[in-house]
């Protein structure tokens, strides 16, 4: 043994500094955002007055639900791209449900169960059909997207007025609560979810099917049963961001959210998921939401046009990642 | 008569101007990385035509060596000189125009492209970037033909080419390049046995094409098959040089450990065998194994011999319930279990632990933390209703690492962070933890060093001592001679009857495995 621990060192080594950066990597590229437009803006106390960053929150509420159900599925070596039409079809199946008139309270746990029912359909393509889940998502992007127009009849649902409408305002009634409730239920989920990944044998199962699929077998986790859990599960959390979005609009509207998916995916992304699976954290995962929503806010600010956005973001995406590889490289 | 006097001695001398002249020759060559010290005065000269081990520890710089030699890393002092020249290769294509070839652990060909495409890769002769395929094949072909392989079509896609051919594509890519040297980094870790022996064909024919071969590995007796002279590298120096006829097995793994090793076997002096505990009866897992019966009793180390794809691995697999057996009986303590339905679950209820062959594929999370691969399967002693008790995890995976001699800072540090000395006590250790009644272990002590070898050893003897069963799998000879109790051979999917080990002798054991 005396042999191995000379030879080895860095093997020895614990590595705090690794450890810190890759936590602190997402803060510090949100600070810097914020820092930019505050500076850039001209204006730092109307960027970042609450009112402001009202509007933020209740923008990142979405992604950023996504985003919960989306880093359980990376870190479990997956992907889903069904997550867009699954946010419409909810909103779309919430909006009709509050119109016939039964407690919203029932619409909304509704429009959540369709998005675990999506989940559960993709989870079973993926082990029963033995489809890879990129393509077994990709095809479910087309088929909710088309079961929620057909629902709605290929166009918006109008609901009437009821407390699912104010879950995502800018300024929440009663005041006190500071932000809009939507925001204080993603906190609250995000925290549970960190705490099931991290706390529960349910989580470190998540992990080590994302690790080594067939090392997951071995160990006797049962691989199939675990991954339908797994996009069940998160399809609970994409039916609840449809809802949000639901509340937004304050109508079902069954083409809304195309390609939010990749929002969500580049948030996870951003905050240090991998895709190669076994990586990412709920954490860094909030952090890139909350990157992309104060980088489109601040555009707006600026009078950036879209199109300005859609290059910064995507250069950010590319460059989070980039920023990982060579971290992981040469630490 | 006078000419042909004159030239016979010219040869002579010619010949031992080559023989005292070396075609390749280190002077202590250091590399340093940060702090650590990777390669720290080596010494090292080759002949023309001689076939070189080098042999050496996992991290005890083989590796860097080679990228030294071939380009990738610059040395930071020391002298190389290539055929009486000085020699510092500033990439790797530099060292490969100087005629050196690097040929890695895994083939590291292009599955999807053809073999003509695979042996001129880099070479490529176009007419104003328009590709000649006709000509092109037809220099992959003479490159082929010399290397006595015509029977390779150059048209054939390399992925569909069985292993052994691959090989030998491999190697023209190296003789298209004209290489004089060739450096072979465990070439042999992806083969199986009887691509192997091909392997040494191809080696000894490239060495009487007056090729020199430095051979990495730390299979000794693979190493004595095919290598004229050695030289061991331990912590980053050269050991010691010589001819390889002139040393004994010992000797070479006390200078490759250290100190000196009396015995690489522990004595198994408490040994007590108990009552079966698995019995399995005509199994079979078409269409490789046919039959196997086999008895295992509490305490015993059962070893199975037999050559690579005999069906060995199937039998366990298809025992632990990851491959779907066909027919047979499979009785755990007497009581009868589905031989058909198993799987892995159920499998580890009923007291079967398994580690596979493959470390990295299959046998361990490797991004994951140490404390997470030891508790895998049995997440259930640190949990309460699904809660993990990340503390009592964590204790629970110190003690074992304690146990098993790992060494490391925290037991939150990923696997594959560690030696694969290291990560395979790991895989061994979630056995442990999992407290397995029967132990299937596939090659146990597979590419990894001699010292974690023999850590290896003793765990599996004291937890025979324990009363486990064990069921031990592998290729080296040696070690099933060493540590089982009784031995069967599995040959072409046939498993011999299980008899006691001093009943075997090496060359029986052949026999039985090649089926006579």
């Amino acid at each position: 043994m005396t042999t191995e621990t000379s030879k080895n060192s860095d093997e020895l080594r614990p590595n705090f500094f690794k450890k810190w950066l890759t936590i602190l990597g997402p803060f510090l590229g949100l600070a810097l955002v914020i820092l930019f437009f505050a500076v850039l803006t001209g204006s730092p106390e109307k960027y970042l007055s609450p009112f402001n960053i009202r509007i933020v929150l209740s923008q990142t509420v979405i992604v950023a639900i996504g985003a919960i159900g989306m880093t359980m599925i990376i870190i479990g070596g997956g992907i889903d791209l069904s997550v867009g039409s699954t946010i419409a079809l909810s909103g779309v199946v919430t909006a009709l449900c509050i119109n016939t008139g039964i407690n919203p309270i029932f619409a909304v746990l509704i429009g959540i169960l369709v998005g675990a029912v999506v989940g559960f359909i993709n989870g079973l393509a993926i082990t029963g059909l033995r489809v890879v889940p990129f393509i077994a998502t990709l095809g479910m992007l087309g088929v909710a997207r088309g079961v929620a127009k057909w629902f709605a009849n290929q166009q918006p649902v109008n609901v009437e007025s009821t407390w699912v409408n104010e879950l995502v305002v800018t300024v929440p009634n009663p005041s006190w609560i500071l932000v809009a409730p939507g925001v204080w239920i993603t906190v609250i989920l995000a925290i549970l979810m960190a705490i099931v990944l991290r706390n529960t044998v349910f989580g470190r199962r998540v992990f080590v099917i994302g690790s080594n699929e067939a090392a997951a077998r071995a160990c006797g986790i049962s691989t199939d049963k675990l991954k339908v859990w797994i996009y069940s599960l998160a399809g609970l959390f994409f039916g609840l961001a449809g809802v949000m979005q639901m509340s937004r609009l304050r109508q079902g509207d069954p083409t809304v959210a195309v390609g939010t998916e990749l929002d969500i995916i580049a948030a996870v992304v951003i905050g240090g998921g991998s895709l190669n699976g076994g990586q990412g954290t709920i954490l860094g995962a909030m952090i890139g939401a909350l990157i992309m929503a104060f980088l489109r806010n601040g555009c707006q600010q600026m009078g950036w046009a879209n199109y300005v956005q859609e290059i910064i973001i995507g250069t950010i995406i590319v460059a989070a990642v980039a920023v990982d590889q060579l971290r992981s490289r040469k630490l | 008569m006078y000419l042909y006097l004159c030239k016979f001695v010219l040869k002579i001398l010619q010949a031992s101007f080559q023989k005292t002249m070396p075609i390749l020759e280190l002077n202590s060559i250091k590399k340093k990385f940060g702090a650590t010290i990777a390669l720290d005065e080596v010494d090292l000269s080759l002949n023309k035509g001689e076939i070189h081990a080098l042999i050496g520890e996992n991290g005890a710089g083989k590796s860097t060596l080679m990228n030294v030699l071939s380009g990738v890393f610059r040395a930071d002092s020391g002298s190389m000189e290539l055929k009486g020249k000085p020699y510092f290769p500033l990439n790797t294509l530099d060292a490969r125009k100087n005629g050196i070839a690097l040929i890695h652990q895994e083939l590291s060909l292009a599955p999807h492209l053809s073999v003509t495409e695979n042996i001129l890769m880099g070479l490529e002769s176009s007419r104003f970037g328009w590709l000649d395929r006709k000509s092109l094949n037809q220099q992959a072909l003479e490159v082929l033909k010399n290397f006595q392989h015509s029977d390779i079509h150059p048209e054939t896609i390399v992925g569909n080419l069985p292993i052994a051919a691959q090989q030998v594509v491999e190697i023209c890519r190296a003789i298209a390049a004209r290489a004089e040297i060739i450096l072979m980094d465990e070439p042999t870790s992806s083969l199986q046995r009887n691509d192997v022996q091909h392997l040494f064909t191809l080696i000894r024919k490239l060495s009487n094409d007056g090729i020199s071969i430095i051979y990495i590995s730390h299979f000794l007796e693979e190493i004595r098959e095919i290598a004229d002279s050695f030289t061991v590298l331990r912590d980053g120096k050269s050991i010691v040089t010589g001819n390889l006829d002139e040393v004994t097995d010992d000797f070479l793994i006390s200078k490759m450990v250290g100190r000196s090793v009396e015995n690489l076997f522990p004595h198994r002096t408490n040994k007590k065998i108990g009552d079966t505990i698995l019995e399995v009866k005509n199994l079979s897992v078409p269409p490789i194994l046919k039959s196997a019966n086999f008895e295992l009793k509490r305490g015993e180390i059962l070893g199975i011999a037999g050559l690579m794809g005999s069906g060995r691995s199937e039998m366990v697999r298809a025992i632990y319930g990851l491959n779907k057996a066909d027919s047979g009986k499979i009785l755990v303590s007497g009581t009868a279990v589905s031989a058909h339905g198993g799987t892995p679950a159920k499998r580890l209820l009923q007291g079967l632990g398994y580690l596979s062959e493959d470390r990295k594929g299959e046998g361990l999370a490797l991004t994951l933390s140490i404390a997470d691969n030891l508790t895998v399967t049995r997440f259930s002693s640190c949990a309460q209703f699904g809660w993990l008790n990340l503390s009592d995890q964590k204790l629970q995976s110190e003690a074992l690492i304690k146990e098993i001699g790992i060494r490391t800072p925290t037991v939150t540090n990923s696997v594959s962070r560690l030696s694969g000395g290291n990560q395979q006590k790991v895989a061994i250790g979630r056995i442990i933890h999992q407290n397995a009644d029967i132990l299937l272990l596939d090659e146990p002590t597979r590419g990894i060093d001699i010292g974690s070898k023999v850590q290896v050893y003793e765990m599996i003897a004291k937890l025979a001592e324990e009363g486990k069963a064990i069921l031990m799998i592998s290729s080296y000879l040696p070690e099933l001679f060493g540590m089982c109790d009784r031995l069967a051979v599995m040959s072409r999917g046939q498993l011999s009857e299980a008899l006691p080990i001093t009943d075997w002798t090496a060359e029986k054991i052949m026999q039985t495995a090649i089926g006579k």
